[in-house]
């Protein structure tokens, strides 16, 4: 990496602003949840359909992979990557793993007569969480991507700000989801 | 904590101890949505829960608390327009009124 005016790697700069602006995007998808909150006509309503307990078990998931996406950085960053090929499937793999909780969990939406276009809820539900969704699957395509260059021993201490700023996605993808477990499921 | 490329970065043990401590705060996000003597201030509570949660992502996971404060700058400034946008469209639609 070259000196930059900031001191701060352009790539790391970069993923810091698109940071940014996915809170806004972010931002209007939950204004636009908390606005429609309550004013369903029709049901089925989502006090009879959430799963408290399943989504925490999900959420922890979640959380869990970012630790191990971190001590997967701790492992580049000192060359050791035997651990950084492990942690990084595993970030991965539990990405997935809440992935499949939220197929699970749409499935069931609809085969208990709740939609995408069934009422306001749903509406701002299944977009709100799918647009969540849809990020964790690209983050765990591209943890995926980073598994496979370290597995073809093209990733190596020399590379770790490549897996920071992957990491710094995927926090991101964690952070948001901590709002949402709380403003959707659990202040419903 | 161990110096790397002239930033400081915690030990593993560190982040365990802090994805310890994210389980542990949603555990009692969990238990005070459940217990129903909490319900009068379960909207604060669970709004200080999320922010400690978000802030020990942010500042650990994240590295903001290591690294360069512009970088604090940039995330925050997008964080403020997106809290700026929630409640400005929340008090348009009536819905801060309670």
């Amino acid at each position: 990496m070259g000196p930059t005016s900031t001191g701060i790697g352009n790539r790391k700069l970069g993923m810091w602003t698109f940071i940014g602006s996915e809170c806004m995007l972010f931002g209007t998808l939950i204004a636009t949840f908390l606005i429609y909150r309550g004013r369903n006509v029709v049901g089925p309503y989502p006090r009879e359909l959430l799963n408290i307990p399943f989504i925490t078990v999900t959420t922890f998931v979640l959380l869990m992979s970012s630790l191990m996406m971190v001590l997967a950085l701790a492992a580049v960053q000192r060359d050791d990557m035997r651990g950084a090929k492990i942690w990084l499937f595993m970030t991965g793999f539990l990405g997935l793993i809440f992935l499949g909780g939220q197929v699970f969990e749409f499935n069931h939406f609809v085969h208990e007569g709740l939609p995408l276009s069934r009422n306001l809820f749903s509406s701002t539900f299944f977009v709100l969480t799918g647009t969540h969704g849809a990020h964790v699957a690209g983050g765990a395509l591209w943890m995926g991507t980073m598994f496979t260059h370290a597995a073809q021993g093209k990733l190596d201490s020399n590379h770790s700000e490549t897996v920071e700023i992957a990491g710094l996605y995927w926090h991101f993808v964690d952070v948001v989801w901590i709002v949402l477990f709380t403003l959707i499921y659990l202040l419903e | 904590m161990t110096q790397e490329a002239g930033h400081t970065h915690p030990s593993s043990r560190f982040y365990v101890v802090i994805a310890l401590t994210l389980a542990v705060l949603t555990a009692m996000e969990v238990m005070v949505f459940y217990v129903e003597a909490l319900a009068p201030v379960l909207v604060p509570v669970l709004l200080v829960l999320m922010s400690v949660k978000f802030a020990l992502v942010a500042m650990f996971f994240m590295h903001l608390r290591f690294d360069n404060k512009l970088l604090t700058g940039v995330f925050v400034w997008g964080l403020f327009i997106a809290i700026g946008i929630i409640l400005i469209l929340m008090a348009i639609f009536g819905k801060l009124a309670g």
